[in-house]
């Protein structure tokens, strides 16, 4: 178990603010959020990496904020495949081994094991610059993964593979850390769809707090705040300023936005959010088609409304003219209502 | 076109060899000549322009030309140059490490400043630090020993060890000390069992400088040395007197570059080698 109460780095482009979290054994923790939203610092904290002006990190509720790094009983994989030039990848991943005081066959013969586990038992002896980029990065797992440390932690350990490898090693993980049951994993991304795959348990960050945790599934179904809905909808969720009266929904200026299913707070303005999946070709909106892309065997196409911007998703790869009027409808079931202060306010009839 | 530019390449590349070659051609063959044949006109090719004789190199070791022999010399020069670059190396790297990972800070002098406060050793002229150094070996009993030389060359060398070495480190990503950390290393076992190993053509180019610098000089040798202890470079100059001994002191030039073009033929392959592909991508 490890318990971290109220992190705080010094300030910085980067920085923990009165972070605090209680992480079980056994879980793999997925931390998801953006570029500088404090995932690498949390991480680098918990190491002793980036030290701390405030808060405390205890480990089965021993307090080990002031250990030294070497004694933490944890593991970390960089996003850049870190390995040394000078070893072989055996001696890569016997080092650590080495290091707790074993014997160099004991170590050796630990490390050719873990290799095999990682799909490396034939690259035994080759120099990590001998290895191709997902092969550094199996050396670098494997490293962290030997030494069994109660704390297991990956800093977007696929952001640099090309997307074949990313796709296999994200497919692989969950056998690769299986047998790490004891420990406790963090799995940083700025993917969503990589936090929701892999993780028991997914943190959402923003500037450097924790803004949401919980199952994947129903933080996605339900988001608690505008931010955290942003940073784990992808494509984007797009938001549209709006306003409640007289019991109606309205878009912008005052168009009248589909409200079925929804109960609607008092009279004031909200933020309307449109996932992709919300908005289909057909019916009474009007928008002007923007850029269009293809993601996978998707079509994402960009719209202009009278009342904003938004993403609209659509099944199949299909050709949109940019410049061209499309008319759409939203569906309101898919919609949701975030308050100024930006709470979660969508409620739903039953 | 392709076999043009090879050809103009090629040219080039032995014009410009033949240039940087020929000095050293013409001093081995002016080792093996006496003075009849230095006298009479230019002669190139042994048993066809002169005949050879190994004067030059025997009297070197006999006390023959001037009555100098290089043994001594060249053994004080080994002395004092593997000795003072060695420890210029040592501190060198560690401070060079210690500049390049952590940060320092006395009032206004920050690591950047203490990075030029050691380069800029080199940038005033020796003549400058002659006489204090002079006063202080004299006050240490130091002069005309080798230990007065080796800590002279060492206060010489040190800003270029500190120099090519913080540069070298700045170069390693510092990812992979935390690595060696998170691994079980201290601050200073990182240093030793992961950085160090990466670090050798670093340390090839600092010990090389140190050595061609602490081997060359010229200044310090002359300024500081008497009869007890001397240097080649001091020595060869005192083969050149009203009559030279053109053999002689050819034969000197050549022992005297040997040592370092043989160490360069040595340590050229760990210099080009890039040892921190695969550390980081």
């Amino acid at each position: 178990m490890l318990q971290i109460d109220h992190l705080t780095t010094a300030k910085a482009k980067v920085s923990l603010d009165n972070v605090s979290f209680l992480f079980e054994a056994g879980n793999i923790y997925t931390i998801l959020g953006r570029t500088g939203a404090g995932k690498t610092e949390l991480l680098r904290a918990l190491m002793g990496l980036n030290p701390l002006i405030n808060g405390d990190i205890k480990l089965d509720k021993e307090n080990i904020t002031k250990r030294p790094i070497r004694d933490r009983n944890m593991s970390l994989v960089y996003q850049q495949f870190i390995n040394y030039p000078h070893l072989s990848v055996l001696d890569n991943v016997a080092f650590p081994l080495r290091r707790q005081g074993k014997k160099k066959a004991q170590a050796q013969a630990l490390a050719s094991t873990m290799l095999t586990t990682v799909g490396l038992g034939d690259f035994l002896h080759r120099r990590p610059s001998q290895l191709s980029g997902g092969q550094q990065q199996r050396v670098a797992l494997a490293r962290a993964m030997v030494k069994q440390s109660r704390i297991l932690m990956l800093d977007e350990p696929l952001a640099n593979l090309d997307y074949k490898l990313r796709e296999q090693l994200r497919e692989e993980f969950p056998r690769l850390v299986a047998d790490n049951q004891e420990s406790v994993i963090l799995y940083t991304t700025t993917e969503p769809r990589e936090a929701m795959e892999l993780g028991n348990t997914m943190i959402v960050m923003h500037d450097g707090e924790i803004i949401a945790s919980g199952p994947p599934a129903d933080l996605f179904a339900h988001p608690p705040t505008k931010d955290t809905a942003s940073v784990i909808s992808d494509p984007p969720i797009s938001f549209i300023s709006g306003f409640v009266r007289d019991q109606a929904l309205y878009f912008g200026e005052g168009q009248l936005a589909p409200s079925e299913g929804l109960q609607l707070p008092p009279d004031g303005p909200v933020t309307i959010a449109l996932r992709p999946d919300a908005i289909e070709p057909g019916g009474a909106f009007t928008a002007k088609i923007g850029l269009s892309e293809f993601s996978a065997s998707q079509t994402i196409i960009h719209l202009d409304f009278d009342f904003g911007r938004a993403i609209m998703m659509v099944e199949g790869i299909e050709t949109f003219k940019s410049g061209d009027n499309l008319s759409i409808s939203i569906q309101a079931e898919q919609m949701m209502l975030f308050a100024p202060d930006g709470r979660n306010i969508t409620l739903r009839d039953n | 076109m392709n076999k043009f530019y090879h050809t103009l390449k090629t040219l080039f590349l032995l014009g410009w060899s033949i240039f940087v070659v020929f000095p050293f051609l013409w001093a081995l063959s002016t080792s093996f000549k006496d003075a009849n044949a230095i006298t009479s006109g230019a002669t190139y090719i042994p048993w066809v322009d002169f005949e050879p004789s190994t004067q030059g190199w025997t009297s070197l070791f006999t006390n023959g030309s001037q009555g100098i022999n290089i043994v001594g010399p060249f053994i004080d020069s080994a002395a004092v140059t593997l000795i003072a670059s060695l420890v210029s190396l040592i501190l060198g790297t560690l401070a060079a490490y210690g500049l390049s990972r952590f940060e320092y800070r006395l009032g206004f002098v920050k690591n950047a400043d203490i990075t030029f406060f050691f380069i800029s050793q080199r940038i005033m002229p020796p003549i400058v630090l002659a006489i204090p150094f002079f006063l202080m070996l004299k006050e240490l009993g130091a002069l005309d020993t080798i230990f007065g030389l080796v800590l002279v060359y060492v206060a010489l060398l040190l800003p270029i060890a500190v120099w090519v070495m913080t540069d070298f480190f700045a170069g390693i990503p510092k990812e992979l000390d935390e690595m060696a950390m998170t691994d079980g290393c201290s601050p200073i076992g990182a240093f030793f069992r992961v950085i160090l190993p990466n670090s050798v053509p670093g340390l090839v180019v600092a010990g090389m400088f140190c050595l061609i610098f602490g081997w060359n000089d010229f200044f310090f040798a002359f300024t500081l040395t008497f009869t007890e202890t001397q240097l080649l470079p001091v020595s060869i100059v005192s083969l050149n007197s009203s009559v030279t001994p053109w053999w002689s002191l050819s034969a000197f030039a050549l022992i005297s570059v040997a040592p370092l073009a043989l160490v360069a033929i040595v340590v050229e392959r760990y210099m080009s080698r890039g040892t921190m592909s695969g550390a980081i991508r």
